[in-house]
């Protein structure tokens, strides 16, 4: 396959890096003020090296890549929200190409699920986000292979910053502050952390699921823009107001708090919830894990890596491999 | 053809009055409104008196939760202690009880145990400050739930800016678990406190 990469940041860079040994040719790779594009296979050593020394990754303008040859784009660049500008052009223009559009970036079925949607049906182009959930965990393919109307509930630990900073002031008795300076010199916490640790990261994803298992439902796409959700429709709670004395007293009873995120039919709801301390959901540091509830496998659990360039290329990876 | 299906042996005839209207129906242990209760009996060390204490409690309708049979255990007066715990509807008990003294079953204590399932919380707040009693009170109030226990944990002391934690155990009602949740959710916000509870309506 031939891939247009935009965005690269370490998901973009690692899915241009990786593509070769997947089979796959790059042969467009943007940022957000550069491009470079030969329709032959770029060099993406090089490009990447310009990038790193604060250089243009090549002479090509953004919107080249867009115009580039290609098989399928894929869509890494920073998440939105709202409208999803500008990855959702980004996929609007390539879907009206024909093109198979695989996305990293959570906006566009996020927040205007049931436009994918759409746009895909005018399409010969197909659209797959497994990477915009759990990081490298395959969770909407399971819940594919599963049969999205037979999931009754998908629910997990899906930020691993907040659950660094939760596990961490669990096991060592230190207070938020403390810890999330320490995450933030680790680097698994960002400069400015409320996206992850307000839960609107885990939302976003908890958003995507509900939007799958709803459409499970729906025979139309008017039916599914009834029902679709967005990220207004989440009922949110963070990690920053938990004092070191709630996980103490959580700890004296067998407990530990996670930030825990699920998605039914009913909607999403995001927020510390009391779990048992050796139990499925108690990942510690920045693992996630999803749980699947169905009707007839009955739980299923899948643990993994839910964040990381390399981790989060192997799930765009595998998308463009159902693309074949 | 017979235009009508016969009765098996032993099945009751579709219409046949009264019989099916009072005959005690159980319900799988899953509806609501159902009442756990211990009945501590004593029991004359011979033979067939276990059967003969369980039997009212089948004919009362009542489902058996579990039977703690002590054989070796005796009372100062030779006999056999056992702890049976039933589930029924709240009417219901009265009768099982008096059917048990009629066939001269010995019933030591007969509690109504209200409350079937257990709860943990943590809330977390200005827990002092804003009146924690009050707090405990009004959840009683509103949820129908018993506070069984707390653990309040304010390492900066009332008054300081910091929060405190609280980790509550509400005994409920069986299968309310999940309301008594959202009305403490709702109690607590009224005071700023922030609840952490366990995952609802989970399998």
């Amino acid at each position: 396959m031939r891939l247009c990469v935009l965005g690269a940041g370490a998901v973009g860079r690692s899915v241009a890096e990786l593509a070769p040994e997947y089979g796959h040719t790059v042969t467009a790779l943007a940022d957000s003020s550069s491009a470079v594009v030969d329709p032959d296979g770029l060099d993406v050593e090089t490009a990447l090296a310009h990038k790193d020394a604060d250089e243009a990754l090549g002479d090509a303008s953004p919107g080249d890549a867009l115009a580039a040859e290609f098989d399928v784009l894929v869509e890494a660049t920073p998440t939105t929200l709202g409208d999803a500008e500008p990855g959702f052009s980004h996929l609007r223009a390539a879907l009206e190409r024909d093109r198979h559009v695989v996305l990293a970036n959570k906006g566009p079925v996020a927040e205007r699920y049931a436009d994918v949607r759409e746009l895909e049906t005018d399409s010969a182009g197909e659209v797959y986000f497994e990477a915009t959930v759990g990081g490298a965990i395959p969770v909407c393919a399971t819940v594919d292979d599963l049969g999205a109307e037979h999931v009754s509930a998908v629910r997990g630990v899906l930020n691993g910053t907040a659950n660094f900073v939760l596990s961490r002031m669990a096991a060592e008795g230190l207070d938020y502050d403390h810890v999330l300076a320490e995450a933030q010199d680790l680097g698994v916490a960002e400069a400015d952390p409320s996206f992850d640790v307000e839960g609107t990261d885990a939302a976003l994803k908890c958003v995507i699921l509900a939007n799958v298992l709803r459409e499970a439902d729906c025979d139309s796409l008017e039916e599914l823009r009834a029902v679709e959700v967005s990220l207004a429709d989440a009922e949110v709670e963070g990690i920053r107001d938990i004092p070191g004395s709630a996980l103490e007293l959580a700890a004296e009873d067998g407990r530990t708090v996670r930030l825990v995120g699920e998605a039914t039919r009913d909607g999403v709801t995001v927020g510390p919830r009391l779990v048992p301390e050796n139990g499925t959901l108690s990942v510690t540091g920045t693992r996630n894990i999803v749980e699947i509830d169905h009707e007839y496998a009955g739980g299923l659990a899948i643990s993994g890596r839910g964040a990381g360039g390399e981790e989060t290329a192997s799930a765009v990876l595998a998308d463009v491999a159902r693309l074949e | 053809m017979p235009s009508e299906s016969t009765p098996a042996p032993g099945e009751q005839p579709v219409g046949s009055g009264e019989a099916s209207e009072d005959a005690a129906e159980t319900d799988g242990g899953h509806e609501t409104g159902l009442q756990a209760h211990t009945i501590r009996l004593e029991l004359v060390d011979e033979p067939g008196q276990l059967l003969a204490a369980l039997k009212p409690i089948a004919d009362n309708g009542a489902n058996l939760l579990s039977i703690f049979h002590e054989r070796g255990s005796l009372t100062p007066r030779g006999r056999i202690p056992v702890e049976v715990d039933i589930e029924c509807p709240p009417d219901r008990f009265e009768g099982i009880l008096e059917d048990l003294r009629d066939r001269g079953v010995n019933v030591i204590q007969a509690d109504a145990e209200e409350y079937g399932d257990e709860v943990t919380l943590v809330l977390v707040g200005h827990l002092v400050d804003t009146d924690l009693s009050d707090t405990l009170k009004n959840i009683q109030d509103c949820s129908e739930a018993s506070v069984a226990d707390i653990d309040l944990s304010a390492p900066a002391g009332a008054g300081s800016s910091a929060h405190s934690s609280a980790r509550l155990r509400l005994r409920a009602h069986a299968g309310e678990t999940a309301s008594v949740i959202e009305t403490v959710r709702e109690v607590a916000a009224e005071k700023d406190i922030d609840v952490i509870a366990p995952l609802e309506g989970r399998r």
